[in-house]
């Protein structure tokens, strides 16, 4: 009986890393993605501030779900996540000021990160809390990796450093154009694409609804195909 | 090798003209132009245009060859591309940022959108465009004519357009033979004219899209007070108005959608000139009008015969 549960928690922990991947499958929290992910430290910083957010909220959400009444769920959600946020907010500022400043406007508006309400909606009001929480930390970690990826991939090729350790400039020429807007929506649709490959999943065009969408397993609104209004 | 010959989706052409013999046909009238670019600006422009034809060729059959698809190398589009793209860039540009821009040309713009005809955007002028973003000084650095002939060490000066900035001017007879600075294919109109000229005497291009273009230029820039005949032979007006704003798969196919195209072209070309901060529109405003081209063609469909009216039906 525990072994089984052990598994099980383990694949809800992995699902978020591979299987849905909540940047480049789900194609969740695109706006941090697109936009911190200039560095490979800030795509760290991001990923880990929002894994700490995403975990306590599961937990918090997932406590209170049989209180929270359905009809003010949304608001009620928020409400938990943004004092989760202000609380990692207030720890990054006090402890790692650099990250603060360089995340600037990203960090409070983690608050609105869909991956955060997504998880809460999909998973943490539906399940317990153990698993909430490990879900919440297999999406954080698959967030940050995905974040990390697409930082490390721009900040070497936009601008020849890693973590700010020099690696190609003063040889090559740094692409410029990696570290501006439209060589992150670039690379972020080299990757999905790349990992839609890798993931052979093949979807028809007519796939593409609410039945073809990666969450139709949780989500509670595909009742029927073709029955779904968002 | 025959058996590789392909015809373009549009437009359909009864002439029996294949893509091959139209690309042919455009190659031919660069020719001109690329005498012209090698005479003015050395053998570094003769290896800018090897490099950039080379690797656009080889970066379109490696893209077919992944993606599962038919070689369509045979169709000589790659080379056309190439070519163009090399004439866009500055003479002193590294050859690795010449091939850069390919993969952007070739495989972003073209291929990932599904190869010839499927391009949305002019492949060549995205790749301009791309380099300008990504190499901004490199891109904007340009060479004094004739200097390779001299010195080993290459003398940058600035372009007509730049250097009307400063209260400079260049005499109409330099721009019309070429000899300022700039791309290295942009400089003489003589042999942009010419190709021009072959390329509408041989029904490759309709003269709607140029004239209007150049056209439009002119006309505005006099009537905003700037000196006309300077603004249609400075920067790439020739070029982009012949060779790019042409391309028959992000152009409109009709007369009047080609006219609107060409005053579109023209219109934002003087007002980015007159009025940005960039010495040069001429791609900004190219790149703008292909993605407005499938409203164009909308806009402009023609009426079939013996249809009625859409307002009188409703």
């Amino acid at each position: 009986m525990a072994e089984k549960k052990k598994v099980s928690l383990w694949k809800e922990f992995s699902k978020g890393i591979i299987k849905e991947n909540p940047v480049l499958c789900l194609v969740l929290g695109t706006c941090p993605t697109l936009a911190v992910t200039t560095q490979a430290s800030n795509a760290i910083g991001m990923g880990i501030a929002a894994t700490l957010v995403l975990i306590c909220s599961n937990a918090a959400i997932s406590l209170l779900r049989n209180i929270i009444p359905d009809k003010v769920r949304i608001p009620a959600y928020i409400t938990i996540i943004a004092g989760f946020v202000t609380m990692v907010q207030m720890l990054v500022k006090a402890y790692a000021p650099s990250i603060d400043e360089s995340l600037g406007i990203y960090l409070p508006l983690i608050v609105v990160n869909c991956i955060i309400l997504g998880r809460a909606e999909m998973f943490a009001s539906k399940n317990r809390v153990i698993p909430s929480m490990v879900d919440g930390l297999g999406m954080g970690v698959g967030f940050t990796a995905a974040m990390l990826l697409m930082g490390s991939i721009r900040e070497i090729l936009g601008a020849g450093t890693w973590f700010g350790i020099p690696l190609t400039s003063g040889v090559v020429d740094p692409i410029l154009i990696f570290i501006l807007p439209p060589g992150g929506f670039f690379v972020f649709g080299m990757l999905v694409a790349l990992s839609s490959k890798l993931s052979g999943k093949k979807k028809a065009a007519e796939d593409v609804g609410c039945a073809g969408c990666p969450l139709s397993e949780n989500c509670s609104k595909v009742k029927k195909e073709g029955e779904c209004n968002g | 090798m025959e058996n590789i010959l392909t015809m373009s989706p549009s437009p359909h052409l009864s002439s029996g003209a294949t893509t091959r013999r139209i690309m042919l046909d455009v190659i031919i009238s660069l020719v001109p132009a690329s005498v012209a670019a090698v005479v003015f600006f050395g053998w570094k422009s003769l290896m800018l245009i090897g490099v950039c034809i080379l690797s656009c060729v080889v970066l379109e059959y490696i893209c077919r060859k992944v993606m599962k698809r038919k070689n369509t190398t045979g169709d000589l589009s790659a080379v056309v591309t190439g070519l163009l793209l090399a004439l866009n860039l500055p003479p002193g540009l590294n050859p690795l940022m010449a091939v850069f821009g390919c993969i952007v040309a070739i495989v972003v713009v073209k291929q990932m959108f599904g190869g010839i005809g499927n391009n949305f955007v002019n492949p060549a002028i995205t790749a301009r465009i791309v380099l300008l973003v990504s190499f901004p000084v490199p891109m904007t650095t340009w060479e004094k004519p004739f200097e390779w002939l001299n010195t080993a060490d290459s003398v940058t000066g600035a372009t007509p357009l730049a250097l009307v900035a400063q209260g400079e001017s260049t005499s109409y007879l330099d721009l019309f033979l070429g000899n300022r600075g700039g791309c290295i294919g942009e400089t003489c109109v003589l042999a942009l004219l010419l190709g021009g000229i072959y390329l509408v005497a041989r029904r490759v291009i309709s003269p709607i899209i140029p004239l209007s273009f150049i056209g439009t230029v002119f006309v505005l820039s006099f009537l905003l007070g700037g000196d006309p005949v300077f603004h249609i032979m400075s920067g790439g007006v020739m070029l982009g108005a012949i060779f790019m704003a042409t391309d028959y798969t992000t152009s409109p196919m009709n007369p009047l959608g080609k006219l609107i195209f060409g005053i579109g072209c023209g219109v934002i070309t003087v007002l980015i000139r007159l009025y940005a901060n960039l010495p040069e529109g001429v791609s900004y405003s190219i790149i703008l009008m292909n993605i407005l081209t499938p409203h164009i063609e909308n806009l402009t469909r023609p009426r079939p015969f013996g249809k009625e009216r859409k307002h009188e039906k409703a």
